[in-house]
């Protein structure tokens, strides 16, 4: 029996993406923190703010070189393990790909600017202003590779006669069905991560040192915006998960364990299924998959049933879905009660349960990300251009993808360990307040000087 | 002029961006290296790291750039060069990211590390080595598609003298380019002693380029004589630049204006690389893809190139800012900022 380089191909990519997708979330969110972080610091004259831009941008850079490196890995493995995919996307969809290279320059250009110019300009917003670009050209990073993922959903701008294109639009390609309701939803679930990391990371120091103002106004402003981007995220999710029902129902019904097309459609949470597909153990919520695909509780919805045995997807992404969704709201329950907690002025918004509540939602949330990549990747199987192209007819026919395999894996574990190491070196022994000192007294000595000079 | 024509040059005007800001990069990674073995990094690493830290990204996102580009306008060379350098491409991927992550690890890390620099120096050398070999398969003759299936032929690669003399050709410019746009922005931070080591680098390094130039158009000629006619047709672009590096050879060695030794330099490779692209059309996988074969639909051709309008509109001013905040403000060279 030969190797199956089909699964080890997806597999290459799967654990690319995979490791990826970590880092271009922080690429994506933390700019937009710091960014609101370093604009409050300057209109209210507050120091702990713009040193909290700086400490999170310091992370930031170390965090953002493994996610360039591993992007360029990703745009080239689409080609060196994709070549059929590429070939035939290169003709449709080489706009938007074209142009994140061009949204990242941009960033690029910028995040270097920023991150050496610190005390260069006399007038603090010109240095807040330098955010605006890295964080616009993150976001638009994010649009157009979304756009592109879209494409292999909803393929359009295109005629194809005979395995010929006979005629291409490519901004068609870009703007298709899938990429609004995308966009939105990777665009706010990345914040909503980047937030809940940094959360947790001010949660941890107070758990573990005790609170100081320092830490207290990180908590409060990256909660908050927590608070926003979570319920921003349902709200994607929401639109999503309607988009799904009408223009993709074979996603959506492998998802929801929905096989026979009904009106008033129950929503099936959890549970497990036998051979047969019939479904024990799950909790059964009347009529309510209606409601959230048509925003109606007597809608129709699309079964799976519908569609040939070898085109639908695998029934495993039930469990992605439900448990994304989990992850999603939980979050959103949190920030909600910290923000009750802290203005309800007799409680106590930093009591022990809610700051572990805090840390444990950082690595919740990118799993949630993680699970959300993995429905949307795995619920289109077996397409990997839906109605078009489907995996294996994609795949490289290398055997050599078995080896590399894991030369990636360990690359990625290397990576990823020296990473964490490199960054708990930064900030281990270099806590806010020693830096807030240092920073006083240099200004003062600076002061001095001047009044030596004159 | 087509479409397809005009996707074809911008992406060889920065593929040579690429050639000249990646071996300033390369090659200071593998002279901080060296630096540091012959306990001579006091004088240069301070140097080297204010040039690089803001713009190490911005060389990355140019190979980016040009691959993305070379695949949106050609879609074929996707299934062709994809298909046959998985492993080499592979390989590239690696190195490129072990380079990156352990720039920024070192860099911004907060303590040095020698196995860092290391990394950071070999892959310096190794990537150059690994991007060129890609240039020794545009030859033709490496990649074979036989059956719809496409291979590559790497006891032929190996053995070829072409590819030896292509990866020694790079590694030479890389060191020399590097040299030199080190040594002049030396002379620009007024740093006299590690102007004085640059320069020594720079001087050492210019006669293997020039060999090794010479002797990869010699094994050019007998690989493939339709490249090597097309290119002694072009002997007035080679002629300039032997003009170009003898100038920035008596530069160096009278020791001053060493921006316009820089220049020169650039205008060196300038048409050194351009009468090898024309000599290369139309081909852009021999004998497989041609410019005119593997282009893509018009509609995306047009689209690519507005879209590449539109970018250098955005980008343009934004590297002029970079260029004049980093490399031509005389205070951060000098490190007062």
């Amino acid at each position: 029996m030969g190797i199956d380089t089909v699964v080890w191909s997806r597999l290459v990519t799967g654990l690319t993406l995979s490791f990826h997708m970590i880092f271009a979330t922080i690429g994506v969110a933390i700019p937009l923190m710091t960014s609101i972080a370093e604009w409050i610091g300057i209109r209210k004259k507050d120091q702990h703010y713009v040193l909290m831009a700086k400490r999170w941008t310091r992370g930031f850079i170390i965090s953002v070189a493994v996610g360039v490196v591993t992007g360029t890995a990703i745009s080239l493995q689409l080609a060196l393990v994709w070549p059929n995919f590429m070939q035939l996307a290169g003709n449709v969809i080489a706009l938007p790909l074209f142009m994140e290279v061009f949204a990242f320059f941009f960033e690029a250009i910028f995040l270097g600017i920023y991150l050496y110019t610190w005390d260069r300009f006399r007038n603090p917003y010109l240095h807040w202003l330098l955010s605006v670009p890295v964080v616009l050209g993150a976001a638009m990073s994010a649009f157009f590779i979304t756009s592109v993922n879209g494409f292999m959903n909803q393929p359009d701008g295109f005629k194809l006669e005979a395995g010929h294109f006979t005629a291409v639009y490519p901004l068609q390609a870009m703007f298709n069905e899938a990429t609004p309701s995308k966009v939105f939803h990777v665009l706010a679930s990345a914040y909503m991560t980047g937030a809940a990391l940094l959360a947790a990371i001010a949660a941890f120091s107070i758990l573990k040192k005790g609170a100081t103002d320092y830490t207290k106004k990180a908590l409060k402003l990256t909660m908050s915006i927590l608070l926003i981007f979570s319920f921003l995220t349902a709200l994607a999710g929401d639109t999503s998960a309607k988009f799904l029902a009408e223009h993709q129902p074979e996603k959506l019904a492998a998802a929801e364990w929905h096989f026979e097309t009904e009106k008033g459609a129950d929503l099936i949470l959890l549970g497990w299924m036998n051979a047969e597909r019939e479904i024990f153990g799950a909790l059964h919520i009347p009529r309510a998959l209606s409601f959230l695909a048509f925003g109606d509780f007597n809608a129709e919805v699309t079964g799976l049933n519908e569609f040939p045995a070898d085109e639908q997807p695998p029934l495993v992404v039930h469990y992605l879905f439900d448990f994304m969704v989990g992850i999603g709201l939980a979050l959103l329950a949190v920030s909600a009660i910290y923000i009750l907690l802290l203005l309800w002025k007799k409680r106590n918004e930093l009591n022990r349960w809610m700051l572990r509540a805090i840390v444990f939602g950082a690595p919740l949330a990118f799993l949630s990300v993680e699970l959300g990549w993995f429905y949307g990747e795995i619920g289109r199987q077996p397409w990997i251009i839906r109605g078009y192209m489907r995996v294996e007819e994609a795949a490289t026919t290398s055997p050599n993808i078995v080896i590399l395999f894991f030369v990636f894996l360990l690359l990625y574990i290397l990576l990823g360990t020296i990473c964490v190491f490199v960054l708990r070196r930064l900030f281990r022994n270099n806590p806010a307040e020693v830096e807030l000192e240092k920073a006083a007294k240099a200004k003062q000595n600076a002061l001095k000087e001047a009044g030596d000079l004159t | 002029m087509s479409y397809e024509i005009i996707g074809i040059s911008v992406l060889w005007i920065f593929l040579y961006g690429y050639l000249i800001v990646a071996s300033i990069d390369f090659g200071a990674g593998f002279f901080a290296y060296y630096a540091r073995v012959t306990n001579k990094d006091h004088l240069i690493n301070r140097l080297i790291s204010r040039y690089l830290s803001p713009v190490w990204e911005i060389t990355n996102v140019f190979f980016v750039f040009f691959y993305i580009g070379l695949l949106g306008f050609f879609p074929d060379a996707a299934h062709y060069y994809g298909s046959a350098m998985l492993v080499p491409g592979s390989i590239a991927i690696i190195l490129l990211a072990i380079r990156g992550s352990f720039y920024a690890f070192e860099n911004y890390g907060s303590k040095k590390n020698i196995v860092f620099l290391f990394l950071y120096g070999a892959t310096g050398l190794l990537i150059p080595a690994s991007l060129s070999v890609a240039l020794v398969l545009s030859e033709g003759g490496f990649i074979v598609a036989a059956n719809g299936i496409v291979t590559l032929e790497y006891f032929k690669l190996f053995t070829s003298p072409l590819t030896w003399s292509i990866v020694g050709l790079a590694l030479t410019s890389v060191l020399f380019i590097s040299a030199s746009f080190l040594a002049f922005y030396a002379s620009r931070a007024d740093d006299k002693p590690a102007l004085k080591l640059l320069r020594s680098y720079a001087l050492f390094w210019s006669t293997p380029t020039i060999i090794a130039a010479f002797t990869a158009f010699l094994y050019l000629s007998q690989y493939n004589k339709r490249h090597f006619q097309n290119m002694m047709d072009l002997w007035w672009l080679l002629g300039l630049s032997v003009v170009f590096f003898l100038i920035t050879l008596g530069l160096l060695y009278k020791g001053h204006r060493y921006g316009l030794a820089f220049i020169s330099l650039m205008l060196q490779f300038l048409c050194a690389f351009f009468a090898y692209g024309i000599g290369h059309y139309p081909y852009i996988l021999d004998p497989y893809i041609t410019v005119q074969s593997g282009a893509t639909q018009e509609a995306m051709g047009i689209a690519l190139i507005g879209a590449f309008i539109g970018g250098l509109v955005l980008l343009i001013p934004s590297l002029v800012l970079v260029f004049r905040l980093f490399l031509f403000d005389a205070d951060y060279v000098k490190g007062k900022k």
